[in-house]
């Protein structure tokens, strides 16, 4: 048996089953939107990022499966300067949404990193009760230029700890490309080399710093593989990041904002397309799952118990997630569905058609 | 003394009786109010010490427009209802 946490417009969803059989069997924070969650593998707790229309941001955090939530901190930004390099920043120093949360270091527990919008990171060290901006990041000049992609600000949705040396942090903005540290976050480098955006002029195409990463994820066993489903198209690194590949658009589309890739095998990953930019929907209403085995030099479109005719799901892109058993596949979208594949998306189930908007899933280790 | 009074959709989220306190600027009786709970600030006030964009201040059944300075003076006998602005989806 296993459990799926939902992160949605209205609440988080607990979902407990098997191959073939789903049940929704909790229901927090009701009403409330909840933009991302953590199951943390070090002590169970469970954390649950919330994004208060009134209210602001804040985080949950549950140390008994969500039987009980307690308050803890929430990123905030220190106060804007009033003079100086950053006092005409248009970027508004407050925190409008957790947009993804990590494990900072396997062996202390309670290190977190929390990838915000506007894209700030931050670091706790007390299990979320106190939150440090990384200034090192904030401050490096190169970030007035990014963009925000489809939000008024950039947003950093993807924190990425390397497997083998917790002090490689890479870590993904819409539109801000890819940096890495190697310290910690005391120093940060640009590494979105490869990468085209051919939504800027053609002299500016290659910009890494204004490229529009929609989601990147790692290979654990071979960290240096890492994937990213872009504004405009797929990539791939065999080097850590440091020079992304262009990936053969699969059929049929290479638009889209989530993927997912084997925690095992540098060669498997998932998508789930949409029609283009413009069209946020599946192609032709046919919703699909894509997936390569060879590392993207070919895929198969898998459909087997998805809606095929006037579905216009959008996936977010934290809402592909895949189990730890590396078969077991969830699915959600912006129109609340919810599909659960046992086999690594050859067949779907539908779980539900009825949830609010999910911005996130996650799978309990 | 001016009474500050929290409505019920912020009371869901966190403990925030109505508060008694002494007269002086909007940000100074706000201070006071909102030290009842330590966590109460931050569903109030943005990072930046503002009033939140959707939250709405009245002073005496008057919506405060002003989020940055709350420099408007209050006097004993002053009411003050911290409430969420319309908004939402």
């Amino acid at each position: 048996m296993q459990t799926l946490l939902v992160a949605s417009r209205k609440g988080l969803f607990v979902l407990y089953g098997d191959a073939t059989t789903w049940t929704i069997t909790a229901h927090h924070f009701a009403g409330d939107p909840v933009t991302q969650v953590l199951a943390d593998p070090r002590d169970g707790c469970w954390y649950a990022a919330l994004r208060m229309g009134h209210f602001g941001v804040k985080l949950r955090k549950s140390s008994d499966q969500g039987a009980t939530w307690s308050e803890i901190g929430a990123p905030a930004f220190p106060a804007k300067p009033a003079d100086g390099p950053w006092a005409d920043d248009p970027t508004p120093w407050n925190v409008d949404l957790v947009w993804s949360l990590a494990v900072a270091d396997p062996a202390l527990p309670g290190s977190l990193w929390a990838g915000c919008m506007p894209a700030g990171l931050f670091r706790s060290d007390d299990g979320g009760l106190n939150w440090a901006l990384n200034t090192a990041l904030w401050h490096e000049p190169l970030r007035l230029q990014w963009m925000g992609g489809g939000n008024d600000y950039p947003g950093m949705h993807s924190v990425l700890v390397d497997p083998r040396d917790v002090h490689h942090v890479s870590v993904a903005i819409s539109c801000g490309g890819v940096w890495q540290t190697h310290d910690s976050g005391q120093t940060w480098e640009l590494t979105a080399a490869g990468m085209t955006a051919d939504y800027l002029p053609d002299e500016a195409a290659h910009d890494g710093n204004t490229q529009d990463p929609h989601r990147m994820v790692q290979c654990a066993a071979q960290p240096d593989v890492m994937w990213i489903q872009h504004h405009c198209g797929l990539y791939r690194s065999v080097d850590g990041g440091l020079y992304w590949t262009s990936v053969t658009a699969p059929d049929p589309s290479g638009f889209g904002f989530a993927v997912a890739c084997d925690p095992a095998d540098p060669q498997r990953a998932w998508f789930a397309p949409a029609q283009a930019d413009i069209q946020r929907y599946p192609v032709g209403g046919r919703m699909v799952v894509t997936r390569t085995d060879d590392g993207g030099a070919s895929f198969r479109t898998l459909h087997q118990g998805l809606p095929q005719r006037d579905a216009y799901h959008l996936v977010y892109r934290h809402s592909l997630a895949l189990a730890p058993d590396r078969q077991t596949l969830a699915l959600a979208s912006t129109t609340g569905g919810l599909w659960i594949s046992a086999d690594a998306g050859e067949q779907w189930q539908c779980v539900s058609r009825d949830l609010p908007p999910v911005a996130a899933l996650a799978w309990v280790p | 003394m001016v009474q500050v009074e929290f409505a019920s959709s912020l009371r869901r989220h966190v403990a925030c009786s109505a508060q008694s306190v002494a007269p002086g600027s909007l940000r100074e009786v706000l201070t006071q109010a909102l030290a009842a709970n330590p966590g109460l600030g931050h569903y109030v006030l943005d990072d930046q010490g503002n009033v939140r964009k959707h939250v709405a201040v009245f002073v005496n059944k008057s919506l405060v427009l002003d989020r940055v300075h709350l420099v408007q003076p209050l006097r004993a006998g002053d009411r003050v209802l911290v409430a969420q602005a319309l908004t939402g989806g």
